[in-house]
């Protein structure tokens, strides 16, 4: 058994994603090999090269890798594939799109959201948005798969793994990079911070989330999420929406303020330790799946939270 | 300019499904059943191109059962011109599906194919992508906004951390994701005129590829419920429940 595992990252650091994932490749059994392709991204193979469990990491440096673009990619990983029983990616927005154009060339069905291992070619998967849990058992010789993150632990440091420089495979030319727009944000990353605090539709404004979320997220160290009802509105960014369309997160603590429950946005949470549900309706679904529940309009409660919060940090 | 829209039968987004007691399926008898609503949107994007005059003709294609006539005449209703159903019995995996419609395409030579970004029932996404590979043409998923300019597509793909701008070279493949366009409610005229328009059927065994397939389902079951929780009064209550009790701050 040996696997071959795609590192995510934007040519500085390794996204954590990766390391969540490796713990999927090792409980595969055998040797895990990592591949870093991008641009000027030494330092990331090198990041890998520490992440224990990982034999070595190829480093594919080359112009074509920079963005991380399908086309260019697919073809890389795709001339590295015949020693490796399995080929694993997160399941995050580059993994989904690379990894099936992989499978398809390699004439294997890929299996998508990997949440757990019962056997080296047997997995559980959540289907139908995470309302059923599908156990597959594939056929296929060769495995690709995307990993579900949250569903497994980050992989430890401490490895010393050699990086072995490989060649850039001809790219097929046919997607150009033109511009990307990035929030830059110093808080904590949304699929692994340990606290989300969340906003739905009840927020009303943009103005409204930067007014009463994000000074909670500041004293717990929090990320910010939202209900895809927020997102629709142009009340927060895309990026931000929770749910099975979203992103799917499972921190220590998740608060939801002012979300209803719908079972896309429950989909996305239900792996939180502790969820927390802030809303005036007595009635709102949030209620049956929060640990704690607080009946009360958002604009009291949470400035209170906030001034509460403050005094205890002071 | 041709445009192809392969569309899904699927449980509707508002049913909340059940396993059957024996585990073997979801139970889908009775329940009610709609076009994938991530193709939709395709269905509405191809039709605005075409309002725009960046394409000349939408032919959309489902494979399902014969019950799948009527994604295809919700697609007409919106703004499809004709359909292709092809009948498969139960559920085909992607790589099944991708190789069905590269045979469709390859017959059909459009420039532009459009798709939901995964199917809201096994939620692979997958057939995109899949399709794009076995063409060996360039794709942009998870879309947001779609350019066509010349023999080139523009198209704006939501990313973890914001958004990416690609340019491709046509033909490509493109998926779609919510936010690209709020489809349009089909006005009366047009589900009438929908009823007129003309679908071809084939089977799924006429296009001579390997449908056979390749992951066995063992079991399917609900995942464990979280339970209620309890209620409290204050703020103050809850953040000493939080520091006290959970321990999470």
């Amino acid at each position: 058994m040996k696997t071959l595992l795609v590192g995510e990252h934007d040519n500085k650091t390794l996204r954590e994603a990766t390391a969540k994932a490796l713990s999927c490749a090792v409980s595969l059994g055998g040797e895990v090999d990592v591949v870093i392709a991008g641009r000027g991204c030494r330092a990331v193979a090198e990041q890998a090269a520490q992440l224990s469990g990982v034999a070595k990491v190829l480093l594919a440096d080359a112009d074509a890798y920079e963005h991380i673009l399908a086309e260019p990619l697919a073809a890389l990983i795709v001339s590295l594939a015949a020693p490796y029983d399995a080929i694993l990616a997160p399941s995050t927005s580059s993994g989904r799109n690379i990894l099936p154009r992989v499978a398809a060339l390699l004439d294997v069905m890929q299996i998508s959201d990997v949440s757990r291992v019962l056997a080296p070619d047997t997995f559980e998967r959540p289907i139908y948005a995470g309302n059923v849990i599908e156990t597959v058992r594939t056929t296929d010789k060769k495995k690709v798969i995307t990993v579900r993150t949250t569903a497994f632990p980050r992989a430890a440091g401490g490895g010393t793994a050699p990086v072995e420089p490989i060649p850039a495979v001809a790219n097929p030319g046919t997607s150009q990079f033109e511009s990307e727009e990035l929030h830059a944000s110093a808080r904590a990353e949304l699929t692994s911070a340990r606290i989300v605090i969340s906003g739905g539709r009840a927020l009303q404004s943009r103005e409204n989330f930067t007014k009463y979320i994000e000074p909670i997220a500041d004293k717990l160290g929090a990320a910010i999420g939202a209900s895809r009802a927020a997102v629709d509105a142009g009340y927060a960014p895309n990026d931000w929406q929770v749910g099975q369309t979203g992103k799917i997160v499972a921190p220590d603590l998740y608060i939801a303020a002012g979300i209803s429950g719908a079972i896309q946005h429950l989909a996305g949470i239900k792996d939180a330790k502790v969820i927390v549900a802030i809303n005036k309706d007595p009635d709102a679904p949030i209620f049956h799946v929060a640990d704690y529940g607080l009946v009360a309009d958002l604009y009291t409660a949470l400035p209170e939270m906030a001034a509460e919060l403050a005094k205890s940090n002071a | 300019m041709k445009i192809l829209l392969p569309v899904k039968r699927v449980v509707d987004a508002n049913v909340h499904v059940r396993v059957k007691a024996d585990g073997s399926g979801v139970d889908l008898s009775g329940v009610k059943m709609s076009i994938n609503p991530f193709d939709e949107i395709a269905v509405e994007e191809a039709t605005r191109l075409k309002e725009k005059g960046s394409a000349t003709e939408i032919v959309c294609v489902s494979i399902g059962p014969a019950e799948a006539t009527e994604v295809l005449r919700n697609a007409f209703a919106i703004g499809a011109d004709r359909g292709q159903l092809v009948i498969a019995e139960g559920d085909l995996e992607p790589l099944a599906v991708a190789k069905i419609l590269k045979a469709v395409i390859k017959k059909e030579n459009p420039q532009l194919v459009i798709l939901g970004k995964q199917a809201i029932d096994y939620d692979n996404d997958q057939t995109g992508q899949m399709l794009a590979g076995l063409l060996g043409w360039p794709q942009a998923t998870c879309a947001s906004n779609v350019t066509i300019e010349g023999d080139q597509v523009h198209v704006t793909r939501e990313v973890d951390g914001g958004h990416q701008t690609v340019r491709l070279r046509l033909p490509a493949i493109i998926t779609c994701d919510l936010r690209l366009n709020t489809p349009r409610f089909a006005a009366l005229p047009s589900i009438m005129k929908a009823k007129k328009k003309p679908i071809e059927r084939k089977s799924a065994g006429s296009y001579g590829v390997d449908l056979k397939p390749r992951l066995q389902v063992l079991k399917l079951a609900e995942p464990p419920n979280r339970k209620a929780g309890i209620k409290v009064k204050s703020v103050t209550e809850l953040l000493d429940k939080l520091r006290n009790e959970a321990g999470v701050i």
